[in-house]
């Protein structure tokens, strides 16, 4: 055993273009590259060039000049990022107290069903497969602020309304929070579901024969077998929120009153809203500014759980 | 959700394309002859029959000019969407941009110069001075072509009118009849009486729209030096009544979310009594909102005795996408000049259009303000009298009065971003009843002139 190892080392060290080539490497190469291209141009480029961006002042027609730490000051000196980064905080708090428990609640329940499992699944995926820009165009409809809109009609039944739900200041990020929640669950619930079928049965059988109701069950049995998913999904789930863009976009353009406008759109807003050509700088620095504080979040959140992940 | 990297690359995608797209006519100058092809603005949304009268008209281009391709590519100006369709190059070769636009796309060479060509058509020299101002450069060289011009309007709802017991051949002619018509309709129809643009940009338009009508101006500028005048007496008084129409009255329904497109469909939907947008609107609610001729009434809009009291207008300019080569260029300069100018400088042209328009049940008629003199503008209305399809006569409030109109020009500087401004202040009225207004316009204010001073 020692003996080949030495020789396979030896072989390493010996390696020649024309050993790699007989070997294989090349077509290992060419296997490579379409992706590395793509991954590359698409993936990197972008990234890298935001970053340089980042320090330029530029109009997209006439040269970039450098202009250092001016646009991360400018964005800094934006009454409206703080307007920004209080409404995104607002929405992931009103994600995480709807839209995580939801999936989760869904999730155990429908594994606890026996007939009709696959159609349930379906049911709770099937907003998953509306295009977003459409579910949100759907719900507009819904949301109606008039006392002939869709939920105000039913509100309106038992008496309750009408409800100004995306034209009151109070009420418009709640109603981006239901929609986004309906349209994210069903993807969460699969993940969920796949999860508890790795749970052993004997487990569950173990807690029968201790005369563990179905509440017993979930609190010591099925939660903590999903200890590591449900830390991958409240992970997702917050970098997810810190992003959210689609909604307020297409809901409310930011408004009423800048009451929805969230951080990326402001990004949006820096690069697009003006019509003659945006602070592509500003845009960019406030998006890595967002991928640092996310990308910091993240690490303090594992390392913060890493001893009770493997436990 | 959108996540930051697709925002970065959209941003440096935009950026890549731009800068391959760049000012580079002058390389291409040498373009080979043969067929060109030009892809030409269509609005979005039309109906078949619109669509149809728009593809006549493309044949005949086509047929007179046998070397040019006619591609229509749909095309909307909005103020959200522009600036990535220009950075990304997806722009036709042909657009359209308003008048507040002008100056800034020709100051940074983000459309061609088409001057050399525009030069040559037989009206060049007869645009209104004010009009051509909009598309020309600081050495006064015309680089956008003005197609179209308007001063702003109150349309109404005939038959909510109607419903409410408001005359509709006397609609409202000052602030207090238009509150007191609100109201009435709002009372005795459900529906709201009067509406409010307040989205992508469209709040802080209709807001200095009103600020203008009731004597105010929301930027004083004097050599180099402008000066922000959103915090006035008069922009307050207009936020004032805005506020009481929606709070003590409750005559501005529910909707205080309105983009462009959306209070036009609201409007030719029987949601809405009154708004105020371009006079020149018919034609965009008729083709893409299907609104019922019957229905619809424009007036002027009501000025308050004020010395410095006018009418807010605007226009519309043609341009050529930056990157379009010789060919591409002289070929957009004879679309232009064939579906956009002809017409109202041309009466062969003129009778061509109109027919062609009419005979696809499309809208030929609705008044406008005139490119060049009213005199020419006069002629070309008899020119294709024979096929006036509008309702002129419940226009008439409007057409009898819009020349005896002050009209005042929009800001010059930094509009647009002056339009944002004002965008939360309206919201703000309309969607908190204990809007602070004096507050919210010295913030706007405060905005206005840190934009303003960083130039």
């Amino acid at each position: 055993m020692a003996l080949r190892t030495t020789r396979a080392q030896r072989a390493a060290v010996r390696r020649t273009p024309v050993s790699w080539f007989r070997s294989g490497g090349l077509s290992t190469v060419v296997f490579l590259l379409p992706l590395l291209v793509v991954f590359g141009l698409f993936s990197w480029y972008p990234i890298v060039r935001s970053v340089v961006m980042s320090f330029q002042e530029t109009n997209l027609v006439t040269p970039s000049t450098f202009v250092g730490l001016q646009n991360f000051q400018d964005v800094l000196n934006d009454p409206l990022l703080w307007t920004a980064v209080k409404n995104t905080l607002y929405f992931a708090l009103l994600g995480l107290l709807f839209g995580y428990p939801v999936p989760l609640v869904a999730a155990v329940l429908m594994s606890e069903v026996r007939r009709f499992k696959g159609l349930y699944s379906a049911l709770a995926y099937l907003p998953v497969v509306i295009p977003p820009v459409v579910a949100v165009l759907l719900w507009k409809f819904f949301y109606d602020a008039g006392p002939d809109g869709v939920f105000n009609t039913i509100l309106g039944a038992v008496g309750i309304g009408p409800v100004s739900w995306l034209q009151d200041s109070g009420s418009a990020m709640p109603a981006l929070v239901l929609e986004a929640t309906w349209a994210a669950a069903g993807g969460t619930v699969i993940i969920y579901l796949a999860a508890l079928t790795g749970v052993s049965t004997d487990i569950y059988e173990a807690a029968e024969i201790d005369r563990a109701g179905i509440w017993r069950k979930i609190w010591h049995v099925t939660l903590p077998q999903l200890r590591g998913v449900l830390l991958i999904t409240f992970i997702l789930q917050i970098v997810g929120t810190a992003q959210v863009f689609l909604e307020p976009f297409l809901f409310t353009g930011g408004g009423p009153a800048n009451s929805t406008t969230t951080v990326l759109l402001l990004i949006y807003d820096y690069a697009f809203a003006n019509s003659l050509g945006g602070e592509y700088g500003m845009a960019t620095a406030l998006s890595i500014m967002l991928a640092v504080v996310l990308g910091l979040l993240s690490a303090i959140y594992f390392r913060l759980t890493r001893t009770w992940s493997k436990s | 959700m959108k996540s930051i990297p697709a925002l970065a690359l959209a941003v440096t995608l935009a950026a890549a394309l731009t800068s391959c797209s760049g000012s580079d006519d002058t390389k291409k100058a040498d373009a080979p002859a043969g067929p060109v092809t030009v892809k030409v603005a269509r609005d979005p949304g039309l109906d078949k029959g619109a669509i149809a009268a728009f593809d006549q008209r493309v044949t005949q281009f086509e047929s007179a000019n046998p070397g040019i391709d006619i591609v229509p590519q749909e095309y909307n100006w909005t103020a959200t969407t522009f600036t990535a369709q220009l950075a990304g190059g997806t722009l036709p070769d042909v657009f359209t941009v308003p008048f507040t636009d002008g100056r800034g796309l020709i100051e940074r060479k983000q459309i061609a110069d088409i001057s050399g060509l525009v030069d040559t058509l037989p009206y060049a020299k007869k645009f209104s001075p004010n009009v051509a101002k909009s598309g020309q450069a600081e050495d006064g060289k015309l680089w956008a072509v003005p197609i179209a011009a308007y001063g702003q309007a109150l349309h109404y709802n005939r038959t909510l009118f109607q419903q409410a017991g408001l005359d509709p051949d006397k609609p409202p002619t000052s602030w207090d009849e238009i509150r007191q018509a609100a109201k009435q309709i709002a009372d005795k129809t459900g529906k709201a009486g009067y509406a409010q643009l307040t989205q992508d940009n469209t709040g802080g338009w209709i807001l200095t729209t009103l600020d203008y009508a009731f004597g105010g101006r929301t930027e004083k500028v004097d050599g180099d030096k402008a000066t922000a005048e959103l915090d006035s007496p008069q922009m307050t008084e207009v936020l004032q009544r805005l506020h009481a129409m929606r709070w003590d009255d409750n005559s501005m329904g529910s909707n205080f979310l309105y983009d462009w497109g959306g209070i036009n469909q609201a409007f030719a939907a029987g949601q809405i009594g009154m708004y105020v947008s371009g006079g020149g609107n018919y034609g965009s609610l008729f083709t893409q909102n299907a609104l019922k001729p019957a229905d619809y009434g424009v007036t002027v809009l009501p000025l308050a005795e004020a010395p410095d009291a006018g009418v807010l207008g605007g226009g519309t300019l043609a341009t050529v996408q930056a990157k379009a080569n010789e060919s591409v260029k002289a070929a957009a300069v004879k679309w232009i000049d064939f579906f956009y100018m002809k017409k109202l400088a041309d009466e062969s042209a003129a009778v061509l259009d109109a027919k062609t328009t009419a005979a696809s049940k499309q809208p030929v008629g609705a008044p406008q303000l005139p490119v060049f003199d009213k005199a020419t503008y006069d002629e070309s209305l008899k020119w294709v009298a024979q096929y006036v399809n509008v309702p002129l006569k419940q226009m008439t409030p409007y057409t009898d009065k819009m020349f005896d109109q002050a009209l005042v020009t929009e800001p010059a500087r930094s509009t647009q971003e002056i339009y944002k401004i004002l965008d939360p202040v309206v919201q703000s009225v309309l969607t908190k009843k204990n809007a602070d207004i004096a507050d919210l316009l010295k913030k706007a204010d405060a905005e206005a002139q840190a934009l303003l001073d960083r130039g």
